[in-house]
């Protein structure tokens, strides 16, 4: 069915699309239904009540979009599930990086942050609450409302399916409060940033090849005879995601009613799946589907098409297909045979290339626009996160050559890689995409406040800098001690030893992580504002009695 | 008109399909032959499915998210085998579903950990690590101390282990149950029948409270257990090497 | 087993891979293109109608 028939026939009877949601909403609802009458495992029955919470509400919502009679026009684009994906990336975000806040106060301060009688609060359960609200439910609300946007705007057609880029939505967000609200009962599958078990793992599935039928549609009704680069970032970023999930969290369940499984591949074998699939998250989630942000947001703020259409093309093509063997560079000098480190450190280091191609693309962009930089606090936010983006992708393959990986893993000199490319690249081209959308979406002609946006950018920025050079410091240093001797041929630290030197580091990427939060924080308000029509008037009268000075 | 627009549709098709050949390659290409190069893991001896106790306390482990500051895994290097131990052999995690080899230590290196420390100290750092560590920064388990172990479904972890590939046998499943219970009591009927069943493994009050089993008995179990099931004094690297 | 795998690998596996990177190149270099890029680049900023479809 194409999509304009499907439009039409929305309109007037029960279309496909609304059959699709009313469909899963009533198997939702018969299963947890039944998993909550039948589970004697409490912490299924949790999640199974969490379920049939949502679905019931589910069945409300579509009764009342029934009666309420409102037919969207078919010429219109459809922009309310990017609005609402940019509350959730807001949300999320703020609420991802304030566990971040706490989990790193507990390691700097634990005397005072841990609570022997709330498990839930204990760092094992909150550290991935962090990893995957940051990733998945800010990263992922974020790759979700941009490529709804861009894909709409760039095909010039409405999102395919109707009622289903809704079902995209809340679906995954249902999946974020299962996998978060299971983190804290201590229902995991211990894979890291794959941690949600089986029956939330399903779920996701489900939700996401909705997700890339939306994104296919929309761009096979396109009306542009060309498909534009940032959509193909885009489709690699869903198809991959679909495939690294479904393969990396095989298992077995304990029962159909147990919040249990057990991981079918097992010990190397497991490892090597697991880190394929951590390393792609980064390369598909946090780098294919953000560069899509890049080549869209970025020529669109300054105005000018993307410096070379060509690179974009070669960019593509040798970063989806070099990035998917980098995997084993987590696992040098471990019992993975030795031929399978070495092809992951070869082509780790060659995808300095195509990181790089695509870095200078995004910079080059502004070519004989430099000087928005200074007038234009949003661009200049995306243009410092491509920077950051090469700053990381020239760290991330020296880290991977086994030498310096010897020294580097398991250390502090990891966390702080993570994140000068989550804060400084993923945050930032993240921020500067919100910073476009909301004025776009709410029709405004300006954001509330540049001045706010301003003070965003250097608190977070000064943030950013003191997180990565304490990690830098505190991981170096780690691994320096873990090796050291003394003059007799004895290992010069004990572990503890180690730990002791890392607390003044850990309190400084504190700082940093508060400073990022509190720019955060002055993002929601600005943006709010913006949504809600206001204008800090005297800035812009200042702004143009500025501009109107003749340049000497 | 309608012709190039049948064309068109099928380019984002095909778009999709071609990014899923690219993407396709490495992983078959890296990971495929590790499920069939016999080379992969080395053949030892010692190396056992967990005992039921051993995989409830396992199950508390990732439960916990221990792994996300603890490996269990170390490498061929100079300090760490001095440090903890032997380096690790990939038969040593062949029955760990999941692995747990970590990616982080903001603690040690578990994997050699067993037998290295009394109950007693596990215990008591479990509960309150800085009380015996003062510079640490692990979280407190006290609860573990106060949690009777829910073990009703200790069958179907076994079954459910065996589906993917640990060579449980049916009498261990049938077992299960007294076989847990077996671990904790040093004068239990089936001792030997246990021992039969899981070689070398280590029977007694763990948490030292025989009143009733919990999380704690379970946990220490767990950690005991870490790294001792290969004897090294006999173990010949140069005819597995790789 | 390990040395067939390796040695196609080293080898065909490797032409394989130059060969579709030559593809690539030739595809996005060739002059003939040019004019189809010249126009996808544009695509973002020629969208000014906000409220309506195409």
């Amino acid at each position: 069915m194409s999509g304009t028939q499907m439009q039409s026939q929305a309109s007037t009877d029960l279309g496909g699309d609304r059959m699709f949601v009313w469909g899963m909403l009533i198997i939702l609802a018969f299963w947890s239904l039944f998993t909550v009458a039948r589970s004697a495992d409490p912490l299924m029955g949790a999640h199974a009540a969490l379920f049939l919470g949502a679905s019931v509400i589910g069945i409300f919502a579509m009764i009342a979009h029934r009666t309420s009679g409102y037919v969207a026009e078919s010429d219109s684009y459809e922009m309310g599930v990017v609005k609402a994906g940019v509350f959730a990336s807001v949300f999320w975000g703020i609420a991802g990086f304030l566990v971040g806040v706490i989990i790193a106060g507990q390691l700097a301060f634990p005397n005072l942050l841990y609570f022997p009688e709330l498990p839930w609060t204990s760092f094992g359960r909150l550290r991935p609450l962090h990893t995957s609200a940051v990733i998945f439910a800010f990263g992922g609300n974020v790759l979700i409302a941009t490529s709804f946007y861009v894909v709409q705007r760039t095909s010039r057609a409405r999102l395919w399916g109707g009622l289903t880029p809704w079902f995209v939505f809340w679906g995954y967000n249902l999946f974020i409060v299962i996998a978060a609200t299971g983190y804290l009962m201590g229902i995991t599958q211990s894979k890291e940033y794959a941690e949600p078990e089986w029956y939330a793992d399903l779920w996701l599935t489900i939700v996401w090849v909705a997700y890339l039928f939306v994104f296919l549609g929309t761009l096979l009704k396109r009306k542009e005879p060309h498909i534009y680069v940032a959509n193909w970032f885009y489709l690699a970023f869903i198809v991959t995601i679909a495939m690294l999930h479904i393969v990396n969290n095989l298992a077995v369940p304990v029962s159909l009613t147990s919040s249990k499984s057990y991981s079918l591949f097992a010990g190397v074998q497991d490892a090597l799946t697991q880190w394929w699939y951590g390393h792609n998250a980064v390369g598909f989630f946090l780098t294919a589907g953000f560069l899509a942000i890049m080549y869209y947001f970025i020529p669109k703020k300054a105005e000018r098409p993307v410096y070379s259409y060509r690179l974009s093309i070669v960019h593509f093509w040798s970063l989806i297909f070099i990035y998917i063997w980098a995997g084993p560079h987590h696992l040098h000098y471990t019992a993975l045979p030795e031929w399978a480190q070495t092809l992951g450190m070869t082509f780790s280091i060659m995808l300095w290339m195509p990181s790089w191609g695509g870095m200078i693309n995004g910079l080059m962009t502004l070519s004989g626009a430099w000087d928005k930089l200074r007038t234009d606090p949003v661009l200049r936010m995306m243009v410092v996160s491509v920077a950051f983006y090469g700053m990381s992708t020239f760290e991330g393959p020296l880290m991977s050559i086994r030498a310096v990986n010897s020294l580097s893993h398991y250390t502090d000199w990891t966390i702080g890689h993570v994140h000068s490319g989550a804060l400084g690249w993923v945050g930032y081209i993240s921020f500067g995409a919100l910073y476009c959308l909301v004025p776009w979406l709410w029709k405004r002609k300006e954001l509330y406040s540049r001045q706010l946006v301003e003070w965003h950018f250097w608190i977070s920025t000064l943030g950013i800098l003191l997180y990565i050079t304490s990690m830098w410091v505190s991981g170096i240093m780690q691994g320096m001690m873990w090796r050291a001797y003394n003059e007799f041929g004895f290992l010069e630290y004990s572990f503890v030893e180690t730990v002791e030197a890392m607390n003044p580091y850990y309190i400084i990427r504190m700082l940093g992580g508060v400073l990022f939060l509190i720019g955060a924080f002055i993002m929601a308000y600005n943006l709010w504002r913006t949504a809600r029509g206001d204008v800090r008037e005297k800035e812009y009268v200042r702004d143009a009695n500025i501009a109107a000075i003749p340049a000497e | 008109m309608l012709d190039r627009h049948e064309i068109l549709e099928k380019r984002g098709l095909l778009l999709s399909v071609a990014i899923l050949v690219v993407v396709a390659i490495g992983g078959i290409v890296e990971i495929a032959p590790l499920f069939y190069l016999e080379s992969t893991i080395e053949k030892v001896k010692g190396v056992r499915p967990y005992s039921p106790l051993e995989l409830a306390g396992r199950n508390i482990y990732l439960r916990e998210g221990c792994y996300t500051c603890h490996s269990q895994m170390v490498r061929p290097l100079r300090d760490e085998v001095e440090r903890y131990g032997h380096y690790s052999l990939a038969a040593e995690s062949m029955y760990d579903h999941p692995f747990q080899w970590g990616s982080k230590r903001t603690g040690p290196d578990l994997a050699r950990v067993g037998g290295k420390y009394s109950d007693a100290w596990h215990q008591q750092h479990l509960v309150d690590p800085r009380s015996v560590v003062p510079e640490s920064v692990m979280p407190p388990y006290a609860m573990l101390n106060e949690r009777a172990l829910d073990y009703s479904q200790v069958e179907a972890w076994l079954k459910a282990n065996r589906v993917v590939g640990v060579p449980y046998t049916d009498e261990m499943i049938e077992n299960a149950k007294n076989d847990l219970e077996a671990q904790v009591d040093p004068f239990s009927e089936i001792y030997d029948d246990f021992i039969a069943r899981y070689p070398k493994a280590q029977i007694r009050e763990f948490d030292g409270d025989p009143r009733k089993i919990t999380e704690m008995d379970a946990m220490i179990a767990y950690l005991q257990v870490l790294g001792t099931m290969v004897d090294f004094s006999t173990y010949e690297a140069e005819e597995n090497y790789r | 087993m390990y040395e067939t795998l390796s040695s196609f690998a080293q080898t065909w596996g490797l032409l394989l891979f130059i060969l579709a990177f030559g593809l690539v190149l030739i595809y996005a270099l060739s002059p003939r293109n040019q004019g189809k890029f010249d126009k996808a680049k544009q695509i973002p900023l020629n969208d000014e109608d906000d409220a309506h479809v195409g």
